[in-house]
């Protein structure tokens, strides 16, 4: 049965639902927490199956150990905190007990990026996705919306292998129904267009359409490319974009110099080289504030990313 | 074997050397021929530097060739520096690991990350309904590492008596000894006021290690830790009781007189 999506909703309440109806369906999952049960909703599957989830307390290394240790017992283990912890915290043991030997640990770092809000830097990762694809062999997914979060979630369960997906703390607008496909490794096309490419991912997909729709009036045909999985990248989906309309800008909830626009730099200028901008965090730390205050104040916005497309076109030879 | 490598850690694989035989010949449930068995024991080797002495029962026991004992830390070699275990997903989905080479269980060399995977196989085997036990082998300079003791409080909270920890007390760590380092003692104590069971032996003494091994059984209710007062580099005169053997291949001269000697 399926319901009509909520207007707006935290992509990581697709979490706790997903796990259940995936373990109904008889997948051998078991989740393991560090104490954040209740903010990542992996408390949502502790209630439907408590035999099947452990909390260790605030242990993120040891959360990571014990959910490799049933991975190799034939599990596939949910390893579930904020992304700052995982990867921040225990990058060391994802690299040696998940990472190298290629394990069926499925990390969840939710409340990512700076809609965590008014918690304030140590609680904001600007630079999860950084840690997390630098590892050979992890798939790394930031999906864009709640109805997007489940489809990637159950990819992540049903694949083998290591796998990483950044959820939010904040109800962000949907953007997908209930025809949506999520595509591993694969970018969504939302918008057609000729003049210049915009590659987003996660919360800066909606940002992104508001900037295409505005930059249409004044002109310009902006092709939109949700590219929710960060690890492995769509480069062909990169390099027709670069052929086809000769410039890109990127868009993040991220540091810019090592996450998404850093990454598919080396696929442009690699292949094709063309112009690039690039919208997120730039090189220094936020504060506590409001998720749209902060989004605002760093520079996170579609007046942003419109700003940045129109840069970006000066420099782009016709 | 380490002559040939050039390199490894011969003073914390001699000490452990009882403990491994013990294990290995006499206590662990598992078969060379199926090592990926179900049901079969694990032993999970913590301290990873150690895994000469490992590969060496691994080989003794048949789960590959003994000639491949001088291949460790060449290039193209299954026998890497510190343990390693791949898992591929297998034709039948995501629950067919490859272990390679056969008989390792976990990936190691950054110490502190044994114990906690060793809490998932024995939760894993309690949610399963299998009766095997998972035996962890840390060194005690380890016992530094912060997840250790992580894995510590969980594994007591979690009332695991089908796990057992067993510290190799060699009482020397890479840079000196661990008293001088960073002091772990009162260790009985400590594992008594984290929930454990707590049993101190002579990790020398084939008898007391068994028996040790085996009394772990019988303890309902909570993880077992077995405190093995050992010699670093026991059994070779010029390795014993030195950290400057903690890291440190023999050569040939050395190695032929460590040889002559254990025999």
């Amino acid at each position: 049965m399926t319901l009509a999506p909520p207007a707006m909703a935290a992509t990581r309440e697709a979490l706790g639902p997903t796990l259940v109806r995936l373990r109904e369906e008889g997948l051998d999952i078991v989740v393991v927490d560090a104490d954040l049960g209740v903010s990542t909703t992996a408390r949502v599957f502790a209630a439907a199956f408590p035999e099947r989830f452990f909390t260790v307390g605030i242990a993120e290394q040891n959360m990571i150990g014990v959910a490799a240790g049933f991975a190799a017992a034939g599990k596939i283990a949910v390893a579930s905190t904020f992304a700052v912890f995982a990867p921040g915290r225990c990058f060391d043991q994802i690299r040696i007990a998940v990472a190298h030997p290629h394990l069926n640990v499925k990390i969840i770092g939710s409340h990512g990026g700076l809609t965590v809000g008014e918690d304030g830097i140590s609680a904001q990762a600007i630079e999860d996705l950084a840690l997390i694809s630098s590892l050979p062999g992890f798939t790394v997914i930031v999906p864009a919306d709640v109805i997007e979060a489940a489809q990637a979630i159950e990819t992540a369960l049903r694949e083998p292998g290591p796998y990483y997906i950044r959820c939010s703390r904040a109800k962000t607008p949907v953007i997908y129904d209930a025809t949506y496909r999520f595509q591993l490794g694969k970018a969504h096309l939302l918008r057609p267009g000729k003049d210049v490419t915009v590659i987003a991912l996660g919360v800066m997909v909606k940002p992104a359409l508001a900037a295409a729709a505005k930059l249409r009036e004044e002109g310009i045909d902006c092709r939109l490319l949700n590219m929710a999985t960060l690890r492995l990248l769509d480069e062909e989906a990169i390099i027709a974009a670069a052929r086809e309309t000769g410039a890109i800008v990127t868009a993040e909830e991220h540091l810019v110099h090592c996450g998404l626009g850093s990454m598919v730099s080396q696929v442009v200028t690699a292949n094709q080289p063309v112009p690039m901008g690039f919208v997120g965090m730039k090189d220094r730390y936020a504060e506590s504030g409001a998720p749209d205050q902060l989004l605002e104040k760093y520079g996170l916005t579609a007046d942003d990313i419109a700003r940045e497309v129109r840069t970006v076109l000066k420099r782009k030879k016709d | 074997m380490l002559a040939a490598a050039g390199s490894g850690h011969p003073g914390g694989s001699l000490s452990a050397v009882e403990i491994l035989c013990a294990l290995y010949l006499c206590v662990l449930r598992h078969n060379p021929a199926e090592p990926l068995w179900p049901d079969r024991d694990r032993f999970i080797l913590s301290k990873g530097h150690a895994v000469p002495v490992l590969y060496a029962v691994l080989a003794e026991c048949g789960y590959f060739p003994e000639e491949e004992l001088t291949t460790l830390r060449k290039l193209g070699s299954r026998l890497q520096g510190h343990a390693f275990a791949y898992f591929q997903p297998g034709t039948e989905g995501l629950r067919t690991p490859i272990q390679s080479p056969p008989g390792i269980e976990m990936c190691a060399g950054s110490l502190g990350q044994g114990l906690s995977f060793s809490i998932g196989q024995a939760l894993a085997a309690r949610l399963d309904g299998r009766d095997y036990r998972v035996y962890c082998l840390l060194g005690d300079g380890e016992l530094g590492e912060g997840q250790v003791w992580e894995a510590a409080l969980a594994a007591a909270h979690y009332s695991l008596d089908n796990l057992v920890a067993i510290v190799d007390r060699n009482r020397i760590q890479n840079d000196g000894f661990v008293d001088d380092i960073l002091r772990t003692d009162p260790l009985i104590e400590k594992w008594e006021a984290f929930g454990w069971r707590a049993l101190d032996i002579d990790g020398h003494d084939l008898r007391q290690v068994i028996d040790a091994l085996e009394k772990a059984r019988t303890v309902k209710g909570k993880p077992t830790v077995i405190i093995a007062h050992t010699i670093k580099g026991k059994g070779v005169s010029f390795m014993e009781n030195t950290a400057s053997w903690h890291g440190r291949a023999p050569n040939r001269e050395e190695a032929e007189r460590a040889l002559a000697e254990l025999a």
